[in-house]
C-alpha cells in the first residue's frame, strides 16, 4: 500500500483544500498522472501522483482542508490487491465530520500577539495558545520566536484539520486573494530575515541577440514567434551548468545542488499576486518548445490552474519586469532557492564599445543570490556567463 | 498627623471657609445635625448660620440655589446626602450649571462644588447605595471627581473650590473612615489620574470605594507571582487617557473595576477607550468588575456578594492568564 499525500506546493503552503478528485477507487494511475485538483492559497493546482498504482481509497472528501502530509489517498502497489484498508486511523479522518476538527472558528491571537507575530515573523500556525480560551499570546509568540531561533525549521507541521464552510465562488477569490498576500508575505519576510542577499549588476547589449531573433521569426505566424524572455531563461540555464552553486537550495545550513534546471517565472496575476512557477529541465529544450511552455505556463498561471510539480520544483527564478518599463530589478530570493535574475526593459541606451560612442539596444540584468551558497566573484562570473550567451544566440 | 477622610473634608471645607469669605456650606443637616457623615461638625459654631445653612428636604431647591449663589459671586459648596437623592437635582446640575457657560457665551461662570455621598457597604440598602458617577460623568461641562485617599479629600476639594466651573464631588460612604498620615494636606491636581501601585503584568483601574479593594487584589496577586499597575482613576471627567493607555502599553492586560452596573457604566466607556487607543497592546479581552445587576440588597451577605470585591477582582485578573498561569 502506498500512501498519497497533500504535497508541499512551495515552501510557503502549509495547507490546501482538496478541490475535485479525477480518480475513484478502482482506477489505476500511472507515474504523472494527474489524480486531484487542491486549491491552495494561490491557486487551483492539479495535483500529479509519482506512483505507478491502483486507488483503494480516498481518504479526504472534496472541500475539506488538510495540511501538507495528510494522507489523501490509499494506493496500491501493481499486483497488489486493491482493498479498502480498515485502518481506524484513516476511516476517522475520511469521515464527513471529523472528530479531529476544531469548532469553526479562526485562530484566536491576542492583537498584540499578532502584531508582534507580523514583526518577528512567527508563523501563527506553528504557536500553540496558553491565553484565555487557549488563545495566543504575546508570552507565546516571543517564545516561539525564541525557539525559533535556536532550532533549526523543522519538516512539516503537525497534521492540522480546518473545518470549511461552503463559500461562494467571489468569496473564495477574496479569500484566496487575502491568503495569496499572507503566503507572499510570509515567503519574503522568510527570505529577508534568512538568507543573506547579495546583489549584482549587469548591462548586456541586446542587438545580436534581437537580429538573430528577428531573423528567426520572420515568416513565423504571431503566435510561433520567440521572445527575448525565452532567450533570457535559456541563457540562464544554461549558465547554471557552469555555475551550479546557483542552482539549487540551501538546506538544513548546506546547499543542496539541483540535478535538473528547473526555472521559476515570476508571473504577475491580474487579480493581483505572483507565482514564480517552474519550466523543467530549461537547459535541455529547444528555444520553441520553450516558447510554448512559457506561453502555456503563464495561461494557467493566471486560470489558476498550475501543476503540483511546477509549483514545487523551482530551482533558480527568472523575473522580468521589462514590460513594465522599469530599467531593472533586483529580486527577492524564493526560499530554498539561492539565487534570482532580474531583467529589465530592453531600450535603447548609449553605449561605449571598442572605445567608440554608440547607440545600442541593452538590458539591464541583476543577480540577487545568497551570500550563504555562493559569493559576489562567482556571482559576477555567472551573471558575466549570461551576458556571454547572449551575444551568441545561435548556440542557445 | 493621624486624620481621616472624613477629617479631611472637613478640613478642607473650613480651611477654605477661613481663606475666602466667599466659600459657604449649605445642604441637608449640614449645621446642627454636623452633617449626615459627620463632616461638618463643630462647623455651625465657628463659621454662623449665615455660611452654614441647613436646608429644607428639597434637593432640587437648595442645589438651585447653590448655583444661584455662585452666578452672584459666592463660592458655596453643596453636600447632597447621597447620589440617590441628587437625582432630584438633575435638572438643576445637568440643564443649568453645566449648560451655563456654554449657552450664555461665555458670560456666566458657575463656580458651585457639589459633594455627594455615593456608594454601597454599609446597609443602607436601594434608597442610598447606588454608584451613579457615571450619569454626571456623561455631561460635558462639568468636573467629575472621586478622591480615594485621605490626600486627595482635601487636596481635590480644595482645589475644586478654583475652579471656575461647576465641580461635583464623589465621597465614598466606606472611605469616610479611612485614615492615613500625610506628610501635610495641601491642595492637589484635579486633572490626572495617579498609579497607586506599579506593576507589569496587568493593568487595575478603579476609583472611589474600589481603589483599596483593587490594591488589596494587587497585593494578592503580587504574592502570587503577578505584578499589578493600579490606577486611582481620581477624575472621572474628563479622563486621563493619557494614564490609562501608557500603562495599558506596558501590561497588555486590563481590568476594570467599577462599582456601578455594568451596562452603561464607567467602565464600559473606559474598556472603549482602550480598544480605540491600544487594540493592538492588548493581550486578552478587557475584563470588568462591577456591580451585580439588582438594586443594592439591604442583607449583608447578598450586599456583599453584589459588590466588587477584591477576591472578585483576584479572579478576573487571574482570568487574563489563560493557561499561563
Amino acid at each position: 500500500m502506498i500512501e498519497f499525500a497533500m504535497p508541499a506546493l512551495g515552501a510557503d503552503m502549509d495547507e490546501g483544500m482538496l478541490n475535485e478528485w479525477l480518480v475513484k477507487p478502482g482506477d489505476t494511475v500511472t507515474r504523472g498522472q494527474i489524480v486531484a485538483v487542491v486549491e491552495t492559497t494561490k491557486a487551483a493546482v492539479e495535483i500529479e501522483c509519482w506512483h505507478d498504482g491502483v486507488v483503494a481509497e480516498l481518504l479526504v472528501p472534496v472541500g475539506q482542508t488538510v495540511a501538507v502530509g495528510t494522507p489523501l489517498a490509499i494506493l496500491a502497489e501493481p499486483g497488489e490487491k486493491a482493498e479498502t484498508s480498515a485502518k481506524p486511523a484513516t476511516t476517522a479522518v475520511a469521515g464527513p465530520a471529523p472528530e479531529a476538527a476544531p469548532v469553526g472558528h479562526r485562530l484566536w491571537v491576542s492583537p498584540v500577539a499578532r502584531r508582534t507575530a507580523a514583526s518577528l515573523g512567527v508563523d501563527l500556525k506553528t504557536v500553540s495558545g496558553t491565553g484565555p480560551q487557549a488563545a495566543i499570546t504575546l508570552h507565546d509568540v516571543e517564545h516561539a520566536a525564541a525557539t525559533a531561533h535556536h532550532e533549526a525549521p523543522k519538516a512539516a507541521p503537525p497534521p492540522r484539520q480546518v473545518a470549511t464552510e461552503p463559500q461562494s465562488a467571489a468569496e473564495r477569490a477574496r479569500a484566496r486573494g487575502v491568503a495569496m498576500r499572507a503566503s507572499i508575505g510570509a515567503a519574503m519576510s522568510r527570505s529577508k530575515r534568512e538568507i543573506p542577499h547579495y546583489y549584482l549588476s549587469d548591462e548586456i547589449i541586446l542587438d545580436t541577440a534581437l537580429a538573430w531573433l528577428s531573423e528567426q521569426n520572420a515568416g513565423q505566424p504571431i503566435t510561433e514567434r520567440l521572445l527575448p524572455a525565452v532567450l533570457q531563461l535559456k541563457a540562464v540555464a544554461l549558465a547554471t551548468q557552469r555555475f551550479g552553486e546557483f542552482n539549487g537550495f540551501w538546506r538544513d545550513d548546506h546547499f543542496e545542488p539541483a540535478p535538473g534546471t528547473h526555472v521559476g517565472v515570476a508571473i504577475s496575476l491580474r487579480g493581483g499576486g505572483l507565482v514564480a512557477p517552474a519550466i523543467h529541465d530549461v537547459a535541455e529544450k529547444q528555444l520553441p518548445e520553450l516558447m510554448a511552455d512559457l506561453t502555456d505556463l503563464v495561461g494557467r498561471a493566471r486560470a489558476g490552474s498550475l501543476r503540483s510539480s511546477e509549483m514545487s520544483d523551482p530551482t533558480i527564478t527568472v523575473t522580468n519586469l521589462g514590460d513594465k518599463g522599469v530599467d531593472s530589478v533586483f529580486g527577492v530570493i524564493y526560499p530554498q532557492q539561492v539565487a534570482i535574475i532580474g531583467f529589465g526593459k530592453p531600450a535603447q541606451r548609449v553605449v561605449v564599445v571598442d572605445g567608440g560612442i554608440r547607440v545600442a539596444t541593452t538590458v539591464h540584468s541583476s543577480l540577487a543570490a545568497d551570500h550563504r551558497a555562493s559569493d559576489g566573484a562567482r556571482g559576477a562570473l555567472f551573471l558575466a556567463e549570461i551576458n556571454r550567451l547572449l551575444q551568441q544566440p545561435h548556440e542557445l | 498627623m493621624k486624620t481621616t477622610y472624613r477629617g479631611a473634608v472637613h478640613d478642607a471645607i473650613a480651611d477654605a471657609m477661613r481663606a475666602d469669605a466667599r466659600v459657604v456650606l449649605l445642604g441637608e443637616d449640614v449645621g446642627r445635625y454636623g452633617g449626615t457623615y459627620a463632616v461638618s461638625k463643630g462647623m455651625l459654631e465657628e463659621f454662623g448660620s449665615e455660611r452654614i445653612r441647613d436646608t429644607p428636604i428639597s434637593e432640587l431647591g437648595f442645589v438651585g440655589i447653590g448655583i444661584g449663589a455662585a452666578l452672584g459671586g459666592l463660592r458655596p459648596i453643596v453636600e447632597v446626602m447621597t447620589v440617590n437623592f441628587s437625582l432630584l437635582a438633575l435638572d438643576q446640575i445637568v440643564n443649568t450649571a453645566a449648560a451655563l457657560r456654554h449657552m450664555s457665551n461665555g458670560q456666566f461662570s458657575v463656580p458651585v462644588v457639589i459633594r455627594m455621598a455615593t456608594g454601597a457597604g454599609r446597609q443602607l440598602a436601594a434608597q442610598h447605595s447606588h454608584s451613579l458617577e457615571n450619569w454626571y460623568a456623561h455631561v460635558p461641562g462639568i468636573t467629575v471627581l472621586a478622591p480615594a485617599t485621605v490626600a486627595d479629600a482635601y487636596g481635590m476639594l480644595r482645589t475644586a473650590l478654583t475652579n471656575p466651573d461647576p465641580v461635583v464631588i464623589f465621597e465614598h460612604v466606606g472611605l469616610y473612615n479611612l485614615s492615613a498620615d500625610p506628610d501635610e494636606l495641601v491642595a492637589t491636581d484635579i486633572s490626572r489620574a495617579v498609579l497607586r501601585r506599579n506593576g507589569n503584568d496587568a493593568t487595575v483601574i478603579a476609583y472611589g470605594g474600589c481603589v483599596p479593594k483593587a490594591l488589596d487584589a494587587a497585593e494578592e496577586l503580587a504574592a502570587g507571582g503577578i505584578e499589578c499597575d493600579v490606577i486611582d482613576l481620581r477624575v472621572l471627567r474628563p479622563l486621563d487617557d493619557t494614564t490609562i493607555l501608557e500603562s495599558v502599553r506596558r501590561t497588555h492586560r486590563v481590568v476594570v473595576v467599577d462599582e456601578a452596573w455594568r451596562t452603561g457604566s464607567l467602565a464600559a466607556e473606559i474598556s472603549s477607550r482602550i480598544v480605540e487607543g491600544a487594540f493592538y497592546e492588548l493581550d486578552a479581552p478587557i475584563a470588568r468588575v462591577c456591580t451585580m445587576e439588582v438594586p443594592i440588597p439591604y442583607a449583608k451577605h447578598l450586599e456583599d456578594a453584589a459588590l466588587p470585591q477584591s477576591d472578585k477582582i483576584v479572579a478576573a485578573v487571574r482570568g487574563l492568564f489563560g493557561d499561563a498561569q
